[in-house]
């Protein structure tokens, strides 16, 4: 396909683009195979917006007259608006609009297109191995092995061709483990806490049905992680109810008669659609102008957001602290495995593991936990805030996962080495990227689409040096504790950075961040400066020590 | 003395309000100023010190198989649940504190006893920290326009103004006290603010008597004159702080609002904020949902709104931003008031000076604008914040209302602003705990009666000694943020608004963030200002040694001093992460048994914790609770495994539920 033939008005003049906090514009808009390009024609201050079409989540149209007007609310939760002359332009560049943003197959997506403008110097398709994780862990036990049970993806399509299993299980018994998960995805290992040796596996729910099925491999598999004599959790992320009608669909539970030594503990966390729609709402009160208080409280309680956030944090502190402070394993599942599961895995690490919360720790953790574990991006992150589709896979579950991420972060601000803003960089990169890191649903599915052949990771142009230095929080120190956050509605607090990103005045908060930064930074000159200069003196008074004598 | 029937009572439990598993046993003192108990334990024996101005209320509770409970909510937010033995003794403690939080006169108040140890030339100087004269100076008072006028000087006019008023200068005697005569409580327009760079000004009055049709010549003089001080603009406006409808409603009583009909060249505007028991009724609802166990977010924000308490700050905020543009923007003078003019009128007039001018928004300063806007211009301090038994009806958070409208404008100018929170907290404090005498009494007239400050302590100077604490690491004096006047976004902006935890949920440290980004930064400039120091001698050794070239070792000694100051703030932060119980919806989850680790006894360093500085503070214990709070089992290493603990099968029972 041509993109040429989508476009039938590649450019018009003397277009004003309004945004919210800017004056308006005129300039120049041009459209690409995959961006929407704005600029202005001032000289002094020549600006130009690039917008990717994949980031466009709506586009709205009406006419006044012959002046043309776009709406074009992204998947980032901007909205611009541009006043494009002549009834046919607009409708032409409305029209390419829709169907750029829309494009069905994967390959016309701008990351096979990107090139890079910069040098790479790791590729970040192979800076995340599963083996490299392995071997930091066989650096502390024995207890587990690397298995290429998966390697051709055909024990569970949606694992990674190598996973972390129990030593002691061979690869058949997990072949029929698998048969006994749902989507195939058996128990694996997900985090070892060090500090006592206990484990936290993440799965799909059992296929036990309404007769009851048990599957001896299963019960040995999660069996092997527990210390003799002791017990294990199991966090559901279902209700009991839902988790008990799952059965008659084939799914359900594990069940205290055949899992005497684990302790079932049903945490709910919502799911796809109720999560889209809290979302859709959430953004709605953001934007609402109204000037009335009692309005944006009520539209904030309504959208629910929060209290997803506050049970999605609760459920992950409790299997935290089964593992730090019950001393005991812990299995998650709920129905598929590959969302809310891994959101309680992946926050659970953020609270126990100091490594969670470095750059390169946090790039691993999502590379490893979402990634490499099949959270289905390309479903969930195919509309935003703005869809009007209703089509039941998308929901913001890695937002929420970020979003937590960032309440544990303001609430122990020196804890973390990266800022908000590679939060918020991980979720735009989420939703429309040049980068092929999120593409596909799946390990699988990036294999066949030969991602790290043809497109560039969204690590390798990250952690370039220039890069990562914007992502540095200055207050980082760290921290080799478990960090457990409030989860009192007073200790949450709304997004704004994500939220009101568009519509709130930035400047103060980002003069405060540049203070912050210029603080630490002058002081550790200084240091370096004051210890330089005792070298020096050292050196000098040893010398003429050395002469004296 | 004689009001305590019981000045010592054992084995009283003091619960923890999120979990009454954590209940500590000690011992209850009642002493003439304060509420103490001292916690049980042969190490520690930690207190909690509570000041009899400062609880609110009493509540005697049903009484339990345990005991009686007596719950004591304190005027600085601070919830108390203690459960006493003994139903008797639990009564006498109860009748004791009912009339000691109550105190009938002046003196029985902790400011006539409190003793900081000070000569008298100390406290005079105290008192003489902020000082009027000198701020209407700072302001460029008096000038061609504006004139000191002694028509007060025995509060002849108005026995709640001060002696010492600024008003045009062509407003003569007669017209004052006309003017006066026709206004409520004889609360004449007088100048609360100058904007020297336009003339333009903000004055402040009470409402005038003008009931349905009733006019004042000399009222309109005033108005007039007050036009004519600010010769850049033709009128004025009249900002009625009062909803509409309850203007309106004064009217039938012969007060009212000015009609525009009949003064020349004003321009008339209400700006609705609710009255002293709608905002009091508003805190009540507001600290109802701050007391809920574990509630949902769907109740915590359900209440907020419910309570209507954001709304109220954004009404007031929004009134101080539309007279601050006024004065600003169009150079327009504006005369503010309300009914009386000694609440909203001293809120609106505060808010927009501090939007207009960066002094207010400095340390000294601040002091300055309470002073200048609330203390001596009569707001009624005994009677709102209920320092002597009286009207409970008068009770209202005003001032309270004004210090989170401050808190709010911070959040949303992170620079402008030369102090932290801290100090907003600490100011809230005392002027409910009577332990310095600026905020006695309702007017100036009473406070000189009184003989305040020859008898009692200034806050202020307190303050000032303390000020490294309660400074904004975030704030330079040539920042544009602390340059002109401030801006804050008006709409859409009710999302700027937020709830403020670390006020009204001040004493429940678990709530807070973990780690303090304003400590961490002020121990990094600490930390600086010593290398800046050291790198300086250091520049210097090294020149003298290099123009000597031969030995001088007399400096050396003080390499050694540097390593100590290194760790600095690097040990205050790593303190800062200790792991803290994880309450609330598993607060019953059997974790917080044996095995304490030796990280425990770190203590987290987080707001009102380190300021051992404040006497009343230290001695009210935050810190005390704070450790308590966040004392937990930690990580005891590798193989030591926390052994079962017997209330396990009940305590999962409750994640089954949930």
């Amino acid at each position: 396909m041509e993109f040429a033939e989508l476009i039938k008005t590649p450019r018009a003049d003397n277009v004003v683009l309004h945004r919210p906090f800017h004056s308006a514009v005129e300039g120049t808009l041009c459209l690409t195979g995959h961006h929407l390009i704005f600029s202005s024609r001032r000289q002094d201050n020549a600006e130009e917006l690039w917008l990717l079409h994949s980031n466009i989540d709506s586009i709205e149209k009406r006419f006044v007259g012959s002046l043309g007007t776009i709406v074009i609310k992204c998947k980032d939760l901007r909205i611009i608006q541009l006043d494009i002359p002549g009834m046919e332009e607009c409708l032409n560049i409305a029209s390419s609009i829709e169907v750029l943003s829309t494009l069905d197959s994967v390959t016309l997506m701008y990351p096979f297109f990107y090139r890079p403008m910069f040098e790479v110097l790791e590729d970040g398709w192979s800076s995340f191995l599963l083996e490299q994780e392995f071997d930091l862990l066989s650096s502390v036990t024995n207890e587990w092995r690397l298995s290429c049970v998966n390697k051709d993806f055909s024990v569970c399509p949606s694992y990674p061709p190598v996973v972390i299993v129990p030593k002691s299980i061979d690869d058949e018994a997990l072949r029929k483990v698998a048969l006994f998960r749902y989507g195939g995805r058996f128990p694996v290992l997900s985090y070892y806490h060090k500090k006592n040796g206990m484990a936290m596996m993440r799965s799909s729910q059992p296929l036990t049905g309404t007769n009851g099925r048990r599957c001896k491999e299963d019960e040995k598999l999660i069996n092997a992680t527990l210390r003799s004599g002791r017990r294990g959790f199991v966090i559901d992320t279902r209700p009991l109810a839902v988790a008990q009608q799952a059965r008659a669909k084939g799914g359900g539970f594990e069940q205290e008669v055949h899992y005497p030594q684990w302790r079932r503990i049903h945490k709910y966390i919502e799911r796809f659609n109720i999560l889209q729609e809290s979302f859709i709402k959430l953004v709605e009160a953001c934007n609402d102008q109204s000037h009335n208080m009692d309005r944006w409280l009520s539209k904030l309680e309504a959208s629910n957001w929060l209290t997803h956030i506050k049970e999605l944090l609760t459920a992950a502190c409790l299997a935290a602290q089964c593992i730090d402070r019950e001393g005991a394993s812990v299995l998650v599942h709920g129905s598929e495995g590959t969302d809310s599961t891994l959101q309680v895995t992946s926050l659970a690490q953020i609270i126990l593991d100091p490594r969670c919360r470095t750059i390169h720790g946090f790039e691993a953790l999502v590379v490893r936990e979402w990634l490499q574990a099949g959270h289905p991006f390309q479903q969930r992150c195919a509309q935003s805030a703005y869809s009007n589709s209703k089509q039941k896979w998308e929901a913001p579950v890695f937002l929420l996962f970020l979003e937590c991420v960032w309440q544990i972060h303001r609430q122990f601000p020196c804890s973390f080495e990266f800022n908000e803003q590679f939060l918020i960089l991980l979720f735009e990169h989420a939703y429309a990227s040049q980068f092929g890191t999120f593409l596909g649903n799946n390990e699988n599915e990036r294999a066949k689409l030969k991602l790290p052949q043809k497109t560039m990771s969204l690590w390798s142009w990250v952690n370039r040096p220039d890069e990562l230095s914007r992502f540095q929080n200055p207050l980082y120190e760290a921290n080799s504790l478990v960090i457990w956050p409030s989860v009192a509605p007073q200790s949450l607090q709304l997004w704004e950075g994500v939220f009101l990103r568009w519509n709130r005045p930035s400047k103060f908060l980002e003069e405060a961040e540049e203070e912050r930064i210029n603080i630490i930074r002058y002081n550790k000159e200084l240091q370096a400066k004051v210890n330089a200069l005792r070298r020096q003196l050292a050196e000098m008074e040893a010398d003429e020590e050395a002469q004296e004598e | 003395m004689e009001h305590i029937r019981m000045p010592k009572v054992e084995n009283v439990r003091l619960l923890d309000r999120l979990s009454s598993r954590r209940a500590v046993v000690g011992t209850l003192y009642l002493t003439a100023t304060h509420v103490i108990f001292v916690e049980n334990g042969s190490e520690t024996r930690k207190e909690t010190w509570v000041l009899h101005s400062q609880i609110s209320s009493i509540e005697k509770q049903a009484t339990t198989a345990t005991g009686c409970p007596l719950l004591i909510r304190c005027k600085n937010f601070q919830v108390i649940q203690l459960v006493i033995p003994q139903e008797r003794d639990c009564h006498d403690v109860y009748i004791s504190l009912i009339r000691l939080a109550r105190p009938v006169k002046y003196e029985e108040l902790y400011c006539f006893s409190f003793n900081p140890k000070l000569d008298k030339e100390e406290r005079e100087q105290g008192w003489k920290l902020v000082d009027l004269n000198e701020e209407y100076n700072r302001m460029g008072v008096p000038n061609n326009y504006w004139q000191i006028s002694d028509v007060n000087r025995d509060y002849g006019v108005c026995d709640s103004y001060p002696t010492e008023v600024y008003v045009p200068k062509s407003a003569t005697a007669h017209i004052i006290v006309g003017s006066s005569k026709f206004r409520s409580r004889r609360r004449f327009p007088a100048l609360s603010y100058y904007c020297k760079g336009n003339n333009a000004s903000i004055c402040r009055s009470s409402q005038p008597l003008s009931g349905f049709s009733a006019r004042c010549l000399e009222d309109e003089q005033m108005l007039q004159a007050i036009r004519k001080a600010n010769p850049g603009s033709d009128f004025i406006y009249v900002v009625d702080t009062r909803p509409k409808l309850n203007a309106m409603a004064n009217r039938a009583a012969g007060k009212g609002y000015e009609n525009e009909d009949n003064y020349s060249n004003i321009k008339f505007q209400f700006i609705g904020i609710e009255n002293i028991h709608v905002m009091r009724n508003s805190l009540q609802k507001m600290l109802e949902v701050c007391e809920l166990k574990s509630p949902s977010m769907s109740d915590f924000l359900w209440g907020l709104e419910n309570s209507g308490w954001l709304k109220h700050i954004k009404a007031i905020m929004d009134a101080g931003i539309f007279i601050a543009k006024a004065v600003a923007e169009e150079g327009v003078s504006v005369l503010v008031h309300c009914s009386d003019g000694w609440d909203r009128t001293a809120q609106v007039c505060s808010v927009a000076s501090l939007l207009l001018d960066p002094y207010y928004r400095t340390v000294k300063g601040f002091m300055v604008l309470i002073e200048k806007d609330w203390v001596s211009f009569g707001h009624k301090f005994n009677h709102r914040y209920g320092n002597l038994d009286g009207d409970p009806k008068e009770i209202s958070p005003v001032i309270d209302q004004f210090i989170e409208c401050v808190w709010q404008l911070m959040e949303q100018f992170p620079c402008a602003f030369e102090f932290n929170e801290r100090f907003l907290i600490h100011i809230q404090h005392h002027i409910y705990s009577c332990q310095f005498g600026n905020f006695l009494c309702n007017s100036q007239k009473e406070r000189r009666e009184l003989k305040i400050k020859e008898r009692t302590y200034s806050l202020w100077a307190h303050l000032w000694k303390n000020r490294a604490d309660y400074l904004n690491p975030l704030y330079r004096s040539d920042h544009s943020q602390t340059q002109g006047t401030l801006h804050p976004q008006i709409a859409p902006c009710n999302f700027l608004y937020k709830f403020w935890s670390g006020m009204y949920n001040r004493f429940e440290k678990g709530l807070h963030p973990r780690q303090s980004v304003t400590d961490y930064l002020m121990a990094v400039k600490e930390e600086t200002q010593q290398l800046e120091e050291e790198l300086e001698v250091l520049q210097e050794r090294l020149a003298n040694l290099q123009k000597s070239q031969s030995g001088n070792n007399k400096v050396k000694s003080k390499q050694q001093d540097r390593s100590k100051q290194f760790g600095l703030y690097t040990s205050n932060n790593s303190l800062a992460n200790t792991p803290q119980e994880y309450s609330n919806d598993l607060k019953s989850f059997p974790s917080r048994s044996p095995s304490q680790g030796d990280e425990d006894s770190a203590l987290i360093l987080t707001q009102d914790n380190l300021k051992s500085s404040d006497p009343d503070l230290s001695g009210n214990s935050d810190q005390e609770s704070g450790v308590e709070d966040l004392s937990c089992r930690s990580p005891s290493g590798g193989g030591c495994l926390p052994s079962e603990d017997s209330g396990k099968d009940s305590d999962e029972a409750v994640f089954l539920a949930g």
